[in-house]
């Protein structure tokens, strides 16, 4: 019995060995990824395995060669192109999907519309009261995500321009956390993943024109390229194996692959 | 006689087994614990700049050296002018990859890169108040700028500073101090709330109640225990955070106090446990002898019982601490997890394990950021460590009699 099950585990694993395409990184893309892979396995009959981690980890994986593609919410940079490169390899990307930032508040406050200076300004600490921007005299509470999360990066190089957050800023373990404490704290401020802004907290009409257009976050707006702060979503592998790649790549970017896009909550690219 | 010889062998082989699983279960600590030292003693050997950047600047720049901290105030633009850091009166022009890059074109820099030293060098020698920031692998000889020394990260930034920043570009913030204090805080406050209640559950417990009562509500306690502390952080976030917001009129409810409470919560099984098994360790003798003296119900227990049991009593606290230290994930959701110094309890702070278990994840292994969180980790450790071994020691003194 006992050889039976050895003998089975290593077919599987080899088999697995064989055919598989491993995915790795951004947990952003992560439930996205995992709902093509599922899919795609359904029609095509070859194993995806799709594993989270984080952007980093997901290219530090690709530079080691212990995964086929890396899944990334921000584009490759530049150290690590050049860690790609000194191992004489060759990143491909292909963009699956755009995401976009609602920059969210507590219902109760009036402020409905704020530019990219003034966003600046509060989550750099140099704005601490809401009547500076035209609200309610009460105290800014900016809520971050982690350090390392890679929405706090896309968010730091995009809107607060490559500077760095208020040393006393509040950081939140999850996306679902920062709409809890937005939805419960008055002075609240916070971002989050357009897919789950809820109507338990206000969305901010942002402008990226100094204060001359303020445009709604909403689905269209993102996908006209409207509403600025949008960041795509990407596949990177190497150029190597594009051929191993391609049919689930392909797959994604087709029209059933897309509409999957959708109904995850993400924007599909047409 | 076989039958003798057979349990003699039986008996020797599990001798040697419990010998064996003891001596590996040491070793594993003592390993596991050389292994945290170890990938974090690396961090006061590296760089404060980025791994594989430099900073330069101009040649005619006199600026020897910057600190981490003003390398940062200079790149989100809070320092402005050479003169802040100790040089002439010319405004800093902070220049990244991206900006050089971007100046430009895909052809000027080449498609392995084999323009791009060339016109670094020319777009330092062009400003006179540049500090750039950049790979080292891009200096060649013919270089125009001048390269600020690299320095490591001292004992005295990382004890001592007070900003916490550890993904910050060029130079990341490594000031544990907020941490340090954020953990210590959390901690006492959710001992001083656990330790009435623990305390009046257990003489309630060993004492007063019937055995009944007992037999419900001590189970009942020690199922608190065994809830998962991720339940608790979302019991905290949801109902105690706006509970405080709304009490103390905050800004914010994610505080320091929020998480004492929770903290408080988690730790009472254990205080309750340990106490009230320690209170009925008091001999009967001891109970009658008092109370045929005349002592009252209530004179036996705080004259008798309680300095009978002190020692136990202070190992429930000592436990109840090192419980609370060591808590993460109810702690990460409540508190806020700003890193700023706490001066009341009604600020939100940023404890040790909380940042661990944030940023482990994602930091790339072996980075500064890693051996920064591997430090955290010894630190947490030596903690926990001081306060065992004060609890060992506690529980040998000699019974007040």
């Amino acid at each position: 019995m006992k050889r039976i099950l050895i003998s089975f585990a290593l077919v599987a694993m080899l088999a697995s060995m064989v055919s598989a395409q491993k995915v790795k990184g951004s947990d952003t893309c992560l439930p996205l990824v995992q709902k093509e892979a599922e899919s795609y396995m359904k029609k095509a009959g070859t194993k995806v395995t799709v594993t989270g981690g984080g952007s980093g980890i997901g290219f530090a994986a690709l530079i080691e060669g212990t995964t086929d593609i890396a899944m990334a919410s921000r584009s490759i940079k530049f150290d690590e192109k050049m860690k790609m490169q000194n191992g004489g390899k060759a990143a491909k990307s292909v963009v699956i999907a755009k995401d976009a930032l609602s920059i969210v508040v507590n219902p109760s406050n009036k402020v409905t519309n704020l530019t990219r200076e003034q966003l600046e300004g509060i989550f750099t600490g140099k704005i601490t009261n809401w009547k500076q921007v035209g609200g309610a005299d009460m105290p800014i509470v900016a809520y971050s995500r982690e350090t390392t999360s890679g929405t706090y990066e896309f968010f730091k190089e995009h809107v607060l321009k490559n500077k760095n957050y208020k040393s006393g800023i509040l950081s939140m373990p999850a996306t679902g956390a920062i709409i809890q404490s937005v939805s419960q704290t008055k002075g609240a401020i916070g971002y989050v993943g357009m897919a789950y802004a809820n109507s338990s907290v206000k969305e901010i009409h942002v402008s990226y024109d100094g204060g001359k257009t303020f445009v709604q976050p909403t689905k269209a707006n993102a996908k006209s390229g409207k509403y600025p702060i949008v960041r795509p979503l990407f596949l990177y592998y190497e150029a190597k194996s594009e051929a191993k790649v391609k049919p689930f790549i392909n797959y994604i970017l087709s029209e059933e692959g897309q509409t999957i896009v959708d109904k995850v909550g993400y924007l599909e690219l047409k | 006689m076989f039958n003798k010889k057979r349990n003699r062998f039986g008996e020797t082989l599990v001798e040697w087994t419990l010998r064996l699983s003891g001596g590996t279960t040491t070793l594993v600590i003592v390993l596991i614990s050389i292994f945290l030292f170890t990938e974090g003693w690396g961090l006061f050997k590296s760089s404060t700049v980025e791994k594989g950047y430099v900073l330069c600047v101009n040649r005619s720049n006199k600026i020897q050296n910057l600190t981490p901290k003003q390398v940062k105030e200079i790149f989100d633009g809070n320092i402005t002018s050479w003169k802040q850091v100790g040089g002439d009166d010319i405004p800093i022009e902070p220049l990244r990859m991206d900006d050089i890059a971007s100046q430009y074109t895909e052809e000027e820099i080449g498609a392995n890169f084999e323009h791009l030293p060339q016109k670094l060098s020319e777009a330092i020698a062009a400003k006179p108040g540049a500090l750039a920031f950049f790979p080292e692998q891009f200096i060649n000889i013919n270089f125009l700028g001048r390269v600020l020394p690299a320095e490591t990260i001292t004992l005295k930034e990382y004890f001592g500073g007070k900003e916490w920043f550890p993904t910050a570009t060029p130079a990341a913030q490594f000031g544990v101090l907020p941490l340090i204090l954020g953990t210590l805080w959390v901690s006492i406050a959710a001992i001083l709330i656990a330790l009435p209640f623990g305390m009046a559950v257990a003489i309630y417990l060993a004492e007063i109640a019937n055995n009944r009562v007992r037999k419900i509500l001590k189970p009942l306690i020690e199922l608190l225990a065994g809830i998962p502390s991720v339940v608790y952080g979302f019991f905290g976030l949801i109902v105690i955070v706006p509970l405080i917001r709304s009490i103390f009129h905050l800004p914010v409810g994610e505080t320091a106090l929020a998480g004492a409470i929770v903290l408080a919560i988690m730790a009472l099984p254990t205080i309750i446990t340990v106490a009230e098994d320690a209170m009925r360790t008091t001999p009967l003798a001891m109970k009658e002898s008092s109370l045929a003296l005349g002592a009252t119900h209530w004179q036996t227990i705080y004259r008798v019982v309680i300095p009978y049991a002190s020692s136990g009593i202070m190992a429930a606290i000592v436990l109840g601490i090192g419980r609370a230290i060591g808590e993460t994930m109810a702690v990460l959701m409540v508190t806020g997890n700003a890193a700023v110094i706490p001066h009341t309890l009604t600020e939100p702070v940023r404890t040790i394990p909380a940042t661990i278990a944030a940023e482990l994840g994602e930091s790339a292994m072996g980075s500064v950021q890693y051996q920064a969180l591997f430090m955290l980790g010894a630190i947490l450790f030596v903690l926990t460590l001081g306060i065992s071994i004060w609890a060992e020691i506690i529980r040998k003194e000699p019974k007040v009699q």
